[in-house]
């Protein structure tokens, strides 16, 4: 999923400022913020398991039945109200037109045909060209290389049909989301109404609203299509409108003083100079698109989700990954290629206009007419249509990864236990039982103190409202037991951030080899490794928390190593003239300075934990992910699915905006003193 | 900046040219090849037969034997929906779904679809037994001959002790899709111990394959027919016996699951369409061990669906000529 902030702002945040001793009120805060921790540890002893607000898995509140029964209004109204039905079924109609039509040109038989209109020497070709012509020649033979393997894995036709479905996302989720975005970007007011819904949309799981938007949008790839767009439109828009406001004021100054009207400025100055960024916005739609494809297989949609989880129906690791191999294979071409184009279009803005518009022209009619060629090719003779030979590479992954799979599991079984038991026995379950089995006032108590000491009284306030509808929704208990889970994820995920993110950032060589691991490791869809990992560590939450590490942690090691390679090279350079080792060049110059990055991998880290919440009710963590599970799976079930899904939204925001105002808070105390 | 142009431009010229010279070449074209019996090899009339695939080895086998014959023997156009089952429902609704062909239970969809809504019907049995209960692995029932009785689970209850299950035995729950008086079972029946949600088939089967292989003791909820019975063949455990009504009351549960009868569903307005599909779905019928004979092809053989459907299909073409609509036998 998104790789780059998905919360820009916080990037501002923290200008660092390592400053000394930040005075002596910074220390007694954190007295009192130890007192206030200790106090907590004392009384949850001593209050034990009262008022810890249980559910067992089966119970409701009446808010849940309440909800449940105003989904069923929807559903019974669905055929009564034609301006609704009207409008929605119009939008069904198109969305399902738009993908069918993407999937007879590039994947299903169609127009009478017993192949698509174009073969996979077509769409190789055109890709290619597209790359070489956007790109840069390096891009175009990664996608050229790209493409042929998803013929060689034997998943051509699959590998196209989510490439269909993920660009029909795409292009709408980027027309519906860049016009916001620039909106946004222009206006304050627009801005603040439209964050919060973004931070629903990124935060609420695809879970609890899959099934209801069948009923909407049918069976088919119009669900699909929506579904992915709800989670991929947001990083366009929030990219987008940061790109539009960091645009320096004196520039536009300029522009204004020699009398251009706003929509002049618009057009000539502020798009021109936030394109770039608007294409890095593009880049993770298209990341967090390709990120649904395994999720939307749940309600049909077709692709290379659906072979991972039937592979899954019988544990057959080796064709979950190989069809998890192709996805990964996909993301790795489309961001590469969106990446070069970014950059590519501030060369030519920095140089001026870069070649002569003939030469170009010529370029762009040859690499045009050998794609053409291609494509003719591809859609008269059968060898270019149907990829040829037997997909050896494929069955090769297979056996491969079926057998290290289970290498894994009966070798190593006895040491990742004990590994399990000591972080859960040793860590996870005395944080979950002082967060979950103390009186609920007491946390909320001590969650507001701690929120009002370190980031503030806004942050103290959303904290406060925050618990109390955590309380509302009837999920506090299963609320609790997530946050512990997520909160101990988080904490590893910011050891392994800071030490591999380091590591990265000193060393061009180390980057190179970690950088496709930790890209496989991000887009790699968790329902590939779930049955390994659920051999090595059971059905438990210590499983969820290796499953969200796997994902979370490349976003942050990737932000921390650029917050490290952002370190001015001076600084570096007089610390090492200096006599320091290397140690200490890293724990006093290299962290410090860094501090702002490292503040934004945490909370970035912390976000895309959060999105693992549902995944970890697959593998036994319980709590709010199993309660979604069962609300998509369990009819009288659903509302407290959805109940569960709002639950997960607080938890997000809650957590967002208390870090967000502390690290602000830490960034400019040295400078107010 | 100029050489690397003009490389750009060669580049382009040579993969043209290249491409010219193959097409002179040619090879078999799109269309020449085409089979003829993909157009239709049996009676017409058919149409389209939208058909709801669950997301579990033996639906699919019923699935795909089930497509198989309205394909080849009706000439139906049949499309096959990957749904969880809740989503399958709705779309009787919706129009999207014709048929379900391995129900189990499902009295709350019922109630909502069949007697409210209206939009779909029974169509009785599939022949299948569904058996649901708690298990344990092979190798523990033959060490504790005595652990298949529910009144010496407590005696064990230190076994099943996990890091999730807070101090009291584990007892392992699977996908949430599944019925699960297991909370009240525990309560009532006064056993020690504490449900722990796996949250999904594969956790379970998991938790199941490597309990038997380590030796690790589990025990869990499960159901039989399932492909992995086949792999590791796990011992029931003998709840109080089921009776009438002793598990009216969700809260008050304190007996065994009844053995389901799986059977079949379709959507009103297929119902009434005539389809010979619909008289196929009608007449499927077929036992456990034919159903498991399919799965295993499926998840040993990692034959796919379609192949597996295909051969069952030819080894018994007595059991499928009796499915067949009159007028098509």
């Amino acid at each position: 999923m998104t790789a780059v902030p998905t919360t820009p702002a916080t990037a501002t945040a923290g200008a660092a400022a390592p400053g000394s001793a930040g005075g002596r009120r910074r220390l007694r805060g954190r007295y009192l913020a130890v007192l206030i921790l200790a106090a907590w540890v004392l009384l949850s002893v001593v209050l034990k398991g009262r008022d810890t607000l249980a559910l067992g898995g089966a119970e409701l509140t009446p808010l849940h039945t309440r909800l449940n029964e105003g989904m069923d209004a929807i559903d019974a109204g669905r055929n009564s109200n034609p301006l609704f039905l009207y409008f929605i079924n119009y939008i069904r109609l198109f969305l399902d037109e738009s993908v069918t039509f993407v999937q007879a040109l590039i994947s299903q038989p169609s127009f009478g045909r017993p192949v698509p209109v174009v073969g996979w020497l077509g769409v190789t070709g055109v890709a290619t060209a597209v790359a070489l012509l956007y790109g840069n020649r390096k891009v175009a033979a990664l996608t050229a290389a790209g493409f042929a393997a998803f013929g060689l894995l034997g998943l051509w036709e699959e590998s196209m049909d989510t490439l269909a479905l993920t660009l029909t996302a795409v292009v709408l989720s980027l027309a519906v989301g860049i016009p916001l975005g620039i909106w946004a970007g222009l206006s304050d007011r627009v801005n603040r109404v439209v964050t919060p819904v973004l931070d629903v949309m990124q935060t609420m799981p695809t879970f609890v609203y899959l099934a209801p938007l069948t009923l909407f949008f049918l069976i088919g790839p119009a669900s699909a299509t929506v579904a992915t767009m709800v989670y991929a439109t947001p990083p366009v828009i929030r990219i987008t409108a940061h790109g539009i406001r960091e645009i320096p004021v004196n520039t536009l100054e300029a522009s204004t003083s020699l009398g251009s009207t706003p929509a002049q400025a618009l057009r000539k100055v502020r798009l021109p100079l936030a394109k770039r960024t608007i294409i890095v916005g593009a880049n993770q739609t298209i990341m967090a698109a390709l990120s649904m494809a395994t999720i939307a297989a749940l309600i049909d949609a077709p692709g290379l989700g659906k072979t991972v989880l039937k592979a899954l129906q019988t544990l057959d690791v080796g064709t979950a990954f190989n069809a998890g191999l192709a996805i990964v294979i996909m993301a790795i071409v489309l961001d590469r290629v969106t990446s070069a184009a970014g950059r590519r279009v501030e060369a030519e803005r920095r140089a001026g206009r870069a070649r002569g518009p003939r030469a170009r022209r010529i370029e762009v009619g040859l690499v045009l007419a050998a794609a053409a060629v291609l494509v003719y090719l591809s859609h008269v003779y059968v060898w270019a249509a149907k990829f040829p030979g037997e997909a050896r590479l494929g069955s090769y992954v297979k056996q491969g990864a079926g057998a290290a799979s289970e290498w894994v599991q009966d070798t190593l079984v006895t040491y990742t236990d004990a590994l399990k038991n000591l972080v859960t026995y040793g860590l996870l379950n005395p944080f979950q039982s002082l967060l979950a089995g103390s009186p609920w006032w007491l946390v909320a108590l001590v969650v507001v103190a701690l929120a009002l000491l370190l980031a503030g009284r806004r942050a103290a306030i959303i904290a406060g409202v925050s618990l109390v509808l955590l309380v509302l929704l009837g999920l506090w208990h299963d609320s609790m037991v997530t946050l512990a889970t997520t909160l101990v994820a988080t904490l590893i995920v910011m050891v392994l951030g800071v030490v591999a993110g380091v590591w990265m950032g000193r060393s061009g060589r180390v980057d190179q080899v970690l950088r496709p691991v930790l890209d496989a490791g991000q887009t790699m869809p968790a329902f590939v490794y779930l049955v390994p990992i659920l051999g090595l560590f059971g059905a438990t939450r210590f499983t969820a928390i290796i499953a969200a590490v796997a994902f979370a942690a490349p976003v942050s090691i990737k932000l921390v190593a650029e917050a490290v390679r952002g370190v001015s090279p001076t600084a570096v350079e007089a610390a090492t003239a200096g006599g320091s080792s290397t140690w200490q060049l890293i724990s006093k110059v290299q962290l410090p300075m860094a501090r702002a990055g490292i503040t934004l991998a945490a909370s970035q880290g912390l976000i895309y934990v959060l999105s693992m919440v549902v995944i970890g009710g697959l593998v036994g963590a319980g709590a709010l992910g199993y309660d979604v599970v069962a609300g998509f799976s369990q009819y009288p079930l659903r509302g407290k699915g959805l109940a569960a899904g709002l639950a997960i939204v607080v938890l997000g925001i809650m957590l967002d905006r208390i870090m967000r105002a502390a690290a602000q808070r830490a960034a400019a105390r040295p400078a107010s003193q | 900046m100029a050489v690397s142009r003009m490389a750009g431009l060669r580049v382009s010229a040579l993969v043209a040219g290249a491409g010219l010279l193959l097409s002179a070449c040619g090879g078999a074209k799109v269309g020449e090849t085409t089979d003829a019996q993909a157009s239709g090899g049996g009676q017409s009339g058919c149409g389209t037969f939208n058909l709801a695939v669950n997301p579990w080895v033996g639906y699919e086998a019923n699935a795909a034997v089930i497509a198989h014959v309205a394909e080849k023997e009706l000439g139906c156009k049949v499309v096959k929906k990957d749904l969880k089952e809740e989503v399958a429902w709705q779309g009787f609704g919706t129009g999207e779904v014709d048929a379900i062909v391995e129900n189990w239970g499902h009295e709350d969809l019922k109630k909502k679809y069949i007697e409210e809504q209206k939009v779909a019907v029974e169509l009785g049995e599939t022949g299948n037994k569904g058996v649901i209960g708690w298990f344990v692995p092979p190798w523990m029932a033959e060490k504790y001959p005595d652990i298949t009785d529910w009144k010496n689970l407590n005696k064990y209850a230190d076994l099943f002790k996990t890091s999730e299950s807070g101090g009291k035995g584990q007892l392992l729950d699977g996908d949430p899709s599944f019925v699960t008086n297991d909370e009240a079972l525990v309560k009532n029946l006064k056993l020690d111990f504490k449900v722990v949600y796996a949250g999904s088939e594969a956790a379970l089967i998991t938790a199941f394959r490597q309990a038997e292989k380590q030796k690790t003791p589990l025990i869990g909820y499960f159901y039989d027919p399932q492909w992995f019975m086949s792999e590791v063949k796990l011992v029931k455990v003998n709840l109080p016996e089921w009776t009438e009504g002793c598990d009216a009351d969700a809260a008050k549960v304190n007996c065994d699951y009844p053995v389901y009868d799986l059977d079949k569903i379709a959507s009103k307005k297929f119902a009434d369409s005539g389809s010979p599909a619909y008289e196929l779905v009608k007449n499927f019928t077929w036992t456990n061990d034919d159903q498991n004979t399919v799965s295993k092809y499926i998840s040993e053989d990692k034959m796919t669906a379609e192949q597996a459907a295909e051969k069952w299909v030819n080894d018994n073409p007595d059991k499928v000529k009796a499915w067949l609509p009159a007028a098509a036998g």
